[in-house]
């Protein structure tokens, strides 16, 4: 078990992990070149590609630079200080989660009306596929400024983006699931004359779970996105979003960059927790072993 | 109470009452697109009318007849926007990002390695805000469409790189073994066998991506944009409080967004008619 995990995922992944690594060094030393050779004249090329990887405003920065930056950001800054990258962090987060928390909330009323009732169904269903079509992040701005105007400010406006963004998967991930039972199984739960709440709660929602927890990993996703995207708009000081348009008002790329990557620290952390819920739950319910 | 909220509710329970009646019908006869048009007009109108009644301020939310109204008469600035944004910005980047998704994963198919290291890693890096990339992109590529082209790139890459990739992967081994012992060769296996099968992932993937060209190009313009494109105007116009022209630009993406899923759509039924998925 143990040794096929290694040969399986973790060898190949970090190998690839290891050669894109590579790759961006190669690539670093193109990009910045010309930087480097308007500030510095006639330096030995050895000298001048260790430059190309060290610039203060590099047009791509090295690993190494963003993960200085992400330390000295993320441990040597007190946490309530703007400056704190988990203080921006923090602001992003808490948005994501209450988002995602009214989205999956939303989601799986939706689902439970529309597998309950023919009239939602097919009423519902249609325009919770249309409501997708509207890129919702591209009007993330009016709708933050609308909400403004009528004095809903903070963590409302992007949460609300947010649930917008997440409810959609779960709604389709969980009609599906509430739909999964087979007729057989629904025939057996009538022999027991159950009702239908209860043919909800022992049959139908168990066998869910696995398509609910398939919808959440994408909804927490689309969430983080609904959510530094929500911080784009000016007039927004807090959170990554923001973090990187100022950056790029200040041509300061490593700050973008280290802003980035804590983006995707935060979407692994969240992704990964959901699936070790899974694991566990479906575990204790015996659908995987 | 007023005449128009009054209207509101009367609509609202009538449209309701229709609905659950027809929906009882089930009448295989009738229209399927009946129920959910119908619903979409009442909310319409009871938009229209919770507007007119509750006098909220067109700065806040403008009335669809207000919004239609602007549609009419902006239709050429839309045009241009339309042509600068989602032909110029989302196609292109569409068309380069998904081309090359797709011939990696062909690539790749090969090299059993190669594809156990990237298939996890392509799935992480779709759950990543790469939109994120987008001021970066327009510092690279400047302010024209080529920076929206390259995010869009980026954006499709990694979704449409897993399905394939998946898609090629899940073939049924029989028919892998019939493929042989009609001694047929890699690429005839490749483009007979394969590659037909693979096709309800990779429009999976391309119906995915159809959402993300367009939000990726939008949104790379607020980082900065000649004076046109979607997204130029609809933070443009947020500062001037002109919401009526900013809907209308959201009506505009939602509709070019519903045809080019629905363009999908068509072709996937064409081309994968064999699939269970696709049979009633």
């Amino acid at each position: 078990m143990k040794t096929s995990y290694l040969a399986n995922k973790f060898i190949p992944v970090s190998t690839i992990v290891i050669l894109i690594g590579i790759f961006w060094y190669l690539v670093a030393v193109p990009m910045n070149s010309d930087k480097v050779s308007r500030q510095f004249k006639n330096l030995p090329t050895g000298e001048h590609i260790l430059k190309c990887w060290s610039l203060k405003k590099p047009k791509l920065p090295t690993p190494h630079q963003i993960i200085t930056e992400m330390v000295n950001t993320i441990f040597f800054k007190k946490i309530s200080s703007k400056r704190s990258l988990v203080y921006h962090g923090w602001i992003t987060l808490q948005a994501t989660l209450a988002g995602f928390f009214l989205g999956t909330l939303l989601g799986i009323l939706l689902a439970l009306g529309i597998v309950h009732n023919k009239a939602m169904d097919l009423s519902v269903m249609p325009w919770v596929i249309a409501s997708q079509t509207i890129p919702i992040l591209a009007i993330a701005p009016m709708i933050i400024v609308v909400m403004n105007s009528v004095g809903v400010t903070g963590l409302l406006p992007k949460a609300i983006i947010s649930m917008y963004l997440s409810f959609f998967p779960v709604v389709v991930g969980m009609v599906k699931g509430l739909r999964s039972p087979d007729q057989i199984q629904l025939d057996q739960m009538k022999t027991w004359s159950a009702s239908s709440n209860q043919i909800l709660w022992y049959l139908r929602f168990p066998s869910s779970l696995p398509f609910l927890f398939a919808s959440l990993k994408v909804g927490v996703a689309a969430s983080l996105v609904g959510a530094i995207v929500g911080e784009l708009p000016s007039g927004a000081i807090a959170g990554l979003g923001a973090r990187m348009l100022a950056g790029t008002y200040y041509g300061q790329t490593i700050m973008i960059w280290s802003a980035l990557f804590a983006a995707a620290f935060i979407a692994a952390f969240l992704v990964f927790t959901i699936d070790f819920l899974q694991k566990i739950t479906l575990k204790k319910m015996a659908i995987i072993r | 109470m007023n005449i128009f909220l009054f209207l509101f509710f009367i609509i609202w329970l009538g449209g309701w009452w229709i609905n659950i009646k027809i929906s009882k019908f089930n009448d295989p006869n009738l229209p399927r697109f009946i129920v959910p048009s119908l619903f979409g007009m009442v909310i319409l109108l009871m938009w229209e009318l919770a507007v007119i009644g509750l006098q909220i301020n067109p700065i806040l939310l403008p009335a669809p007849s207000a919004i239609a109204l602007k549609f009419s008469r902006s239709l050429d600035i839309l045009w241009i926007d339309f042509v600068q944004t989602l032909i110029k910005g989302a196609l292109s980047g569409y068309i380069l990002g998904c081309g090359a998704a797709f011939l990696t994963a062909i690539a790749i198919d090969k090299f059993n390695f190669l594809k156990r290291g990237l298939l996890p890693l392509g799935n992480f890096i779709s759950a990543l805000p790469i939109v994120g990339m987008a001021p970066i992109f327009v510092m690279w590529f400047g302010f024209d469409w080529q920076s929206k082209c390259a995010i869009v790139v980026v954006m499709v890459y990694f979704p449409m790189l897993v399905n394939c990739v998946q898609g090629l992967e899940l073939i049924d081994p029989n028919r892998q073994d019939l493929m042989r012992t009609y001694s047929a060769s890699y690429t005839q296996t490749l483009i007979k066998l394969r590659l037909p099968s693979a096709l309800p992932f990779i429009f999976n993937g391309l119906k995915i991506c159809s959402t993300l060209a367009l939000i990726g190009a939008i949104v790379a313009e607020f980082f900065g944009s000649p004076i046109k494109g979607m997204g130029f105007r609809i933070s443009s116009e947020v500062g001037r409080f002109a919401l009526d022209m900013v809907w209308a630009e959201i009506f505009v993406a939602a509709i070019a967004g519903c045809l080019f899923y629905g363009l999908i759509a068509i072709i996937e039924k064409r081309t994968t008619f064999w699939h269970p998925s696709q049979q009633k």
